[in-house]
């Protein structure tokens, strides 16, 4: 047989060229989310920290009066501070037991059927856009608040009506967009916690219910833990779907009180802002991201701290 | 005296007919291994008698299964409370995530034993009587995955003993252990036969052999044998037993 | 002591939690029932073929989408053919050649920042950097930009689960072949992991029709029809939501609830191909 003329040293030079141009490319897609995630943090701060400067430090996150396009204007964000932190706390608050209750019974109690049909509308529920929420918010929950505000301030001289546009509105709209991220994520953590510890706990004679609230739930803290603050971040990133329900001027984040939160306050008025206004609109774009990435951090703590409890 | 009695019992996982029939005694305060090739329901049968095979998809169950005369499969029993009576130790050691003491006071909580005192006594007689206290007496709050796994299944069967069982079943809790390990776990036993009625299954047929007053062999879901165990290993009646325990199929 | 095995023990707090599970579980259903059932009974009944053939003008007294929903089209594919050569190709690079754990650790960690930040954080640098630094103004292409950032993460995270779950065995198969690995990419690995990929690439899809505050500063709200094909990425153009934002904005809710209607649908209709699709996925797998 004549001897192959293919050399296992030909060709090669060819091949390993394409071979490494490949492989650089490919590492310059991977490397865009880093530059992405610098390039982000950096404008973020090159854009909202002159402000900061320029107004003072405790003039705008401590000043109580917002009132940008006075002769003499005032950058005070407390109060819009204080409703994004307030409005998510509740927001959480209402939506974690029902998403939890709920992921549970998916991974636990549900039939196979109950359990498609729910997953499905959870799904849906979650690609529903924000604007939608927001239109849904105006026309079914601010008229129910406003009835409700009717009732209670029937007799107020000086409560100051909102027409239903006010922070529990917001709080609800929260809650309901943030129920797919917790639903979804505790469901995840409940369904990897290992079998045998129910088993175990069945047959020591504890009832589902026991074994689920005793063993299943704190196995599977890590997670739900990660669930909720990824809804943290979900609730307080949120702009669109609150900013027609809340009603939207500055005010003491009080339950009928007609309020902004850091999302809305930059969205209202950044088509018309110009100078000092929009270099505070970017500053109040930075404490919002400044409040993501401690988040993320919180997050990835927790995340770290389960593995190595492994 | 017969503890538990199982009569004419049917399971069907689906249209498979997993346990054929199958009639036996188990007696108190004595050890009875189950044995047979894999598949061949003696698993199955053991998670009968505390009802664990509720949890199965699709599972059918006929016959009876007496335990102090009491039908567990009537439908007014609370299987909570038959699983407080009939214990379970499973095949993989599978201690709760949370510490040693945790785990043993698991069952009495549940049970409604709230006062740490009470508590106290209970974890450490268990963990005595599981021959573990020795070993983990000072780190009895430290969690117990750092045990070993011959620990785990030790502290598994203390977790068991806290609840205050009448039998307890155990569902191949050697297989996954080392030979030490194994040993103490067959001491265990044997001492606490004398307060105990236990149900053991297994696929070592010298463990059996070694430690259970009476043996049953199981071969596709069918009861084949039952007697004590010496009878069984000396003089099996069955040429199927016979050829299972001399190792020519299995 | 109760000796019976017979005795049912009564169990209050059981029965109170069952009770709240199954309530909980009933409110997250009914909010989709009550959401989807308004949309559809407020929007329906103004729903016309017209308005979505139509453009919007005084002059001759019409009202239509049209130009959003071209403006819509624009942005999706616009954003895919961005977002998907780097996502997917980032997704290969952290499967199959990085070695260096370190590294892999920064990216999957800026990765999940940015899939944690908020939609109005990329609209701000979006105009800045893009609108503003890149001199793009507001228009499609700055509004494509964005949002390309934005999905980057759903598509690269599915790329790389579905790349995780290509068999080990294909890959050796393919390189003890003689195949170079780039080569073994190509014909081996992107064909296996394509469904997986082209979930991620529907989900993101999802988010992109979805999308408003990152928009809103980013690609604005001009409702016009294209004049050329490429000339009109560099123009200003408002997408479904926007158009809905601007409708709701003005009280006008007939239209913003057909919009609506028309939103839901397109959310239903990705919803039920990523379904579809990944229940290829597995009877692919079993077989």
């Amino acid at each position: 047989m004549e001897r192959s003329m293919l050399s296992i040293l030909a060709h090669h030079k060819s091949k390993s060229t394409v071979e490494k141009a490949a492989a650089i490319i490919l590492k310059g897609c991977a490397i865009v989310s880093i530059i992405a995630v610098l390039s982000i943090t950096a404008y973020m701060f090159i854009s909202g920290t002159p402000a900061l400067f320029k107004v003072g430090l405790t003039d705008i996150l401590f000043g109580q009066v917002w009132a940008p396009t006075a002769t003499h204007p005032e950058y005070g964000i407390l109060y819009i501070i204080l409703t994004s932190i307030l409005g998510v706390f509740l927001a959480i608050g209402i939506a974690v037991p029902i998403g939890l209750l709920t992921a549970i019974n998916l991974s636990e109690i549900a039939s196979k059927r109950v359990r498609k049909v729910v997953k499905s509308a959870i799904e849906l529920l979650a690609g529903i856009p924000s604007v939608v929420y927001g239109l849904l918010g105006i026309l079914i929950i601010n008229p129910l608040m406003y009835q409700l505000e009717l009732f209670i301030f029937k007799d107020s001289l000086t409560h100051q009506f909102t027409g239903g546009s006010n922070l529990i509105s917001a709080i609800l709209v929260l809650a309901i967009m943030i129920l797919p991220t917790l639903i979804n994520i505790s469901e995840t953590a409940l369904k990897t916690v290992p079998d045998d510890y129910r088993k175990s706990s069945l047959a020591l004679g504890a009832s589902q219910i026991q074994t689920i609230f005793k063993v299943v739930l704190p196995a599977a803290k890590n997670g739900i833990m990660s669930a909720i603050v990824l809804g943290v971040g979900r609730a307080i990133g949120e702009a669109m779907a609150i900013l027609l329900v809340a009603g939207n001027s500055v005010n003491i984040p009080l339950p009928f009180h007609s309020v902004r939160f850091l999302t809305t306050a930059i969205v209202t008025e950044m088509s018309y802002a110009s100078g000092l206004h929009r270099e505070v609109l970017f500053t109040i774009g930075l404490i919002l991201f400044i409040f993501i990435i401690c988040i993320n951090l919180v997050l990835t703590y927790i995340l770290t701290r389960g593995d190595q409890h492994e | 005296m017969a503890k538990i009695q199982a009569r004419n019992l049917n399971l069907y996982y689906g249209e498979k007919h997993a346990l054929k029939d199958v009639s036996l005694d188990i007696m108190e305060n004595k050890i009875t291994a189950f044995i047979g090739p894999s598949g061949c329901g003696k698993s199955t049968f053991l998670k009968t008698l505390n009802r664990m095979n509720d949890y199965v998809n699709n599972v059918k169950i006929e016959g009876e299964i007496l335990l102090d005369d009491e039908n567990i499969y009537d439908s007014r029993v609370d299987t909570t409370i038959l699983r407080k009576k009939v214990g379970m130790v499973f095949q993989q050691p599978n201690p709760f995530p949370m510490s040693i003491y945790d785990n043993v006071a698991y069952g009495p909580r549940i049970h409604g034993i709230k006062n740490k005192k009470e508590l106290d006594v209970i974890v450490e007689k268990s963990l005595k009587a599981a021959a573990l206290y020795d070993e983990v007496a000072d780190r009895l709050h430290s969690s117990a995955l750092g045990l070993s796994g011959g620990q785990q299944q030790r502290l598994c069967i203390a977790r068991c003993l806290a609840v205050e069982p009448e039998v307890i079943l155990l569902d191949e809790p050697t297989s996954a252990l080392d030979p030490i390990s194994t040993l103490k776990i067959e001491e265990l036993l044997m001492e606490l036969k004398n307060k105990y009625t236990i149900a053991i299954v297994t696929h070592n047929m010298q463990q059996a052999s070694r430690i259970a007053d009476y043996t049953a062999f199981f071969l596709v879901g069918e009861m084949v044998e039952y007697g004590k165990t010496k009878d069984i290993f000396s003089l099996p009646q069955d040429k199927r037993t016979e050829d299972y325990i001399t190792g020519r199929f299995g | 002591m109760n000796n019976s095995i017979y005795e049912k023990k009564s169990r209050v707090i059981d029965n109170v939690v069952h009770v709240l599970i199954q309530l909980s579980t009933f409110i997250s259903v009914s909010l989709l029932v009550v959401i989807i059932g308004y949309i559809c009974y407020r929007g329906i009944p103004h729903f016309s073929f017209d308005y979505l053939i139509q453009t919007t003008s005084i002059l001759k007294n019409t009202v239509g989408i049209l130009p959003n929903i071209i403006n819509t089209i624009y942005i999706i594919v616009v954003t895919l053919v961005i977002a998907c050569p780097i996502g997917i190709g980032g997704a290969i690079y952290l499967n199959e050649y990085a070695t260096n754990k370190k590294f892999v650790n920064i990216i999957s960690f800026t990765t999940e920042v940015l899939a944690g930040i908020p939609s109005i954080i990329y609209g701000l640098f979006g105009m800045l950097f893009f609108g503003g630094v890149l001199k793009l103004e507001y228009s499609i292409l700055t509004g494509s930009l964005t949002l390309a950032i934005m999905i980057l993460p759903i598509i690269s995270r599915n790329a790389q689960v579905a790349l995780q779950a290509v068999p080990k065995s294909y890959r050796e198969a393919a390189l003890g072949m003689g195949s170079t690995k780039w080569y073994m990419i190509r014909s081996v690995l992107l064909p296996s992991a394509i469904p997986g990929i082209l979930t991620g690439v529907i989900l993101a899809m999802g988010r992109i029709v979805a999308e408003s505050a990152a928009l809103l500063f980013t690609a604005g709200s001009l409702s016009v029809l294209p004049k050329s094909l490429f000339g009109h990425l560099f123009s200003s153009g408002g997408t479904l939501t926007i158009q809905l934002y601007l409708e709701m904005a003005k009280a006008h809710y007939e239209q913003a609830f057909v919009i609506a209607f028309i939103l839901i649908l397109i959310i239903l209709l990705l919803n039920f191909i990523a379904k579809w699709i990944s229940n290829q996925f597995d009877v692919n797998k079993r077989g």
